[in-house]
């Protein structure tokens, strides 16, 4: 079993990031992935948070308790969340939006400027898919042709292209990130 | 009762990734239902947004109505105007919608209402999950009459409930409510809709003798009336008022015996037809943890971790929560050390678990005021405690 928290500020994708992935990873990918998401105020502009526990059986518990993966896209959320991060778990960040403490324990820490590779793709807006991409290469939870046949009816038909591309600039960042680790 | 293949117009056919909410909705479709009164309440929105925008691809009607009292009467009208029908509502929609779920009990209406429950009492946790609302569920209304309550603990059960719900209030001409839960209609997950001719749907009873012998609470053979549909010529009267056959108001001791207790016996007396559970290592147990809905996911994490630990512990969910398995209940009580009862509430369906034990074993009550759902080990100390 896996947890995984997806997190960021109101408005960047966060919630559709576990949307992806869980679709992926059900339908596609053959697991049970359960995917729920903070409501209420606390929601709305600041640290906004999606969660996804994934089993190769049904999952009984809905709510991830520590997770594994953390995916952090703005400062506030990874304040918030990063001390529930398992300790021998892996973080993820956007660069120039997050500034993370010294690591802590074994947590290994990849980040990405997938604010920034978006905005030179054409749209800020697909940050979320550069981190998604980021995030498939880097954890291999998840796989390539998974999200990509998942991505249709959860973003709008007529940026599905640029939506792709921008999962493809941050599958590949993370690809080559890895080669130059060994 | 008459069974047909579901029409496909509803049907959405394929994996889906959905939350209950939706789910929710999808099942009303494919079940044939094709009128949605309502008025939005979170945690249960996202079903009447979902009805809202499939329907007019469907074919049928969506009203979003000026509260919770006007929904449950637009959902009478539309009974008699032929259709199936159905609303959701929470914990605040679900109380000003009790004095019409009377009327529906005593006219006879077949209806579905589904209760995303979130926590109350009152206006209470609007975004956070409760079960509180299980009692109300069942007395809700006032004066005796039954109705039948089902538990989905899954986004996929949110779908296959519905339509046993659709289902159950044309066989029995009563409301049906689908008692979900915050965390079940917001979660995502995965959801598999079959091909609509391998879902079986209950057509109305419909009447089709001569105009003039039509009467609406005349019992068929199996003890349930026909109904017709208003506009087709049929020309009978209907009431809240205790009424005979023909649907006139009688007011005395004797038309009232007859009325009420067809109200009850009708589903009372079919409960072992009605009632589902999912029942797990049952045999040789000591204790068995009796929960529902979300509860029963988190329960069975609990009892796995008791397992581990060496106690035989089986597991009950209530699929069908009223009417209540008292029969089930009443055999395994004296074979069993204890049963565990957890449940989002301050101890509710835990009194029919009592009542049905009679006295012949120790009934632990697990409860959680709402907002969240348990946590696992608290649900295993108490299995722990209750073998002692």
């Amino acid at each position: 079993m896996t947890e995984i928290r997806f997190s960021g500020f109101g408005g960047q994708g966060i919630i559709r990031c576990g949307l992806i992935a869980g679709k992926a990873l059900s339908l596609y990918d053959d697991k049970h992935a359960t995917m729920t998401q903070s409501f209420g105020p606390e929601a709305r502009g600041s640290a906004c948070s999606s969660q996804l526990v994934v089993n190769d059986d049904k999952v009984l518990y809905p709510y991830i308790t520590k997770p594994e993966i953390l995916v952090s896209m703005s400062q506030d959320a990874y304040d918030q969340y990063e001390p529930n991060l398992r300790d021998d778990g892996l973080l993820l960040i956007d660069t120039d939006l997050v500034k993370p403490k010294p690591a802590r324990a074994k947590i290994k820490t990849y980040a990405i400027p997938s604010t920034r590779f978006a905005e030179e793709l054409g749209n800020r807006i697909t940050a979320n898919l550069v981190m998604m991409g980021f995030f498939t290469a880097v954890t291999k939870i998840v796989s390539e042709d998974a999200i990509k046949k998942a991505l249709p009816g959860l973003v709008p038909d007529r940026f599905l292209g640029l939506n792709i591309k921008a999962f493809d600039k941050g599958y590949e960042y993370g690809l080559k990130l890895l080669d130059e680790e060994k | 009762m008459r069974t047909v293949k579901a029409d496909p117009k509803g049907v959405l056919t394929g994996s889906h990734y959905l939350d209950g909410d939706y789910a929710l909705a999808e099942g009303a479709l494919a079940a044939g239902c094709r009128f949605f009164g309502g008025y939005p309440i979170t945690p249960s929105t996202e079903t009447a947004e979902r009805f809202s925008e499939r329907i007019p691809h469907v074919g049928g009607v969506f009203i979003q109505m000026e509260d919770e009292l006007a929904s449950i009467i637009s959902l009478i009208g539309a009974v008699w105007g032929g259709k199936k029908a159905m609303t959701v509502t929470s914990g605040p929609g679900f109380s000003l919608m009790m004095e019409n779920i009377g009327l529906a009990a005593m006219m006879e209406i077949p209806l579905v209402i589904a209760n995303v429950q979130r926590g109350g009492p009152s206006t209470g946790l609007p975004t956070l999950v409760g079960q509180q609302d299980m009692m109300q569920a069942r007395w809700g209304s006032h004066g005796d009459y039954a109705i039948i309550a089902l538990c989905p603990d899954s986004p996929q059960e949110c779908f296959d409930l519905t339509i046993k719900a659709f289902n159950l209030s044309e066989t029995y001409r009563c409301p049906v409510f689908v008692m979900a839960d915050e965390c079940v209609g917001h979660m995502h997950e995965k959801v598999v809709i079959p091909p609509a001719d391998q879902l079986d749907i209950v057509e109305r009873k419909w009447y089709s003798g001569p105009k003039d012998k039509y009467m609406p609470y005349k019992n068929d053979a199996d003890g349930i009336p026909f109904l017709v549909k208003a506009g087709d010529g049929y020309r009978f009267h209907t009431t809240g008022l205790t009424h005979d056959e023909r649907g006139y108001p009688v007011i005395n001791a004797e038309a009232q015996d007859i009325c009420v207790r067809h109200l009850c016996d009708k589903i009372n007396n079919n409960a072992d037809k009605i009632i589902e559970l999912e029942e797990e290592d049952i045999d040789g147990a000591d204790v068995v943890v009796i929960s529902y809905g979300i509860t029963s996911r988190v329960a069975f994490r609990a009892v796995q971790l008791a397992r581990k630990e060496g106690i035989k512990v089986g597991r009950l969910r209530l699929i069908t929560a009223w009417p209540f398995c008292e029969k089930r209940i009443a055999e395994l009580a004296p074979k069993i050390k204890a049963f565990v009862v957890p449940e989002i509430n301050y101890g509710q369906m835990v009194r029919e678990v009592e009542r049905s034990s009679a006295g012949q074993t120790k009934v632990v009550s697990v409860p959680h005021c709402g907002g969240w759902v348990h946590n696992p080990l608290d649900i295993l100390a108490a299995i722990k405690e209750s073998v002692k």
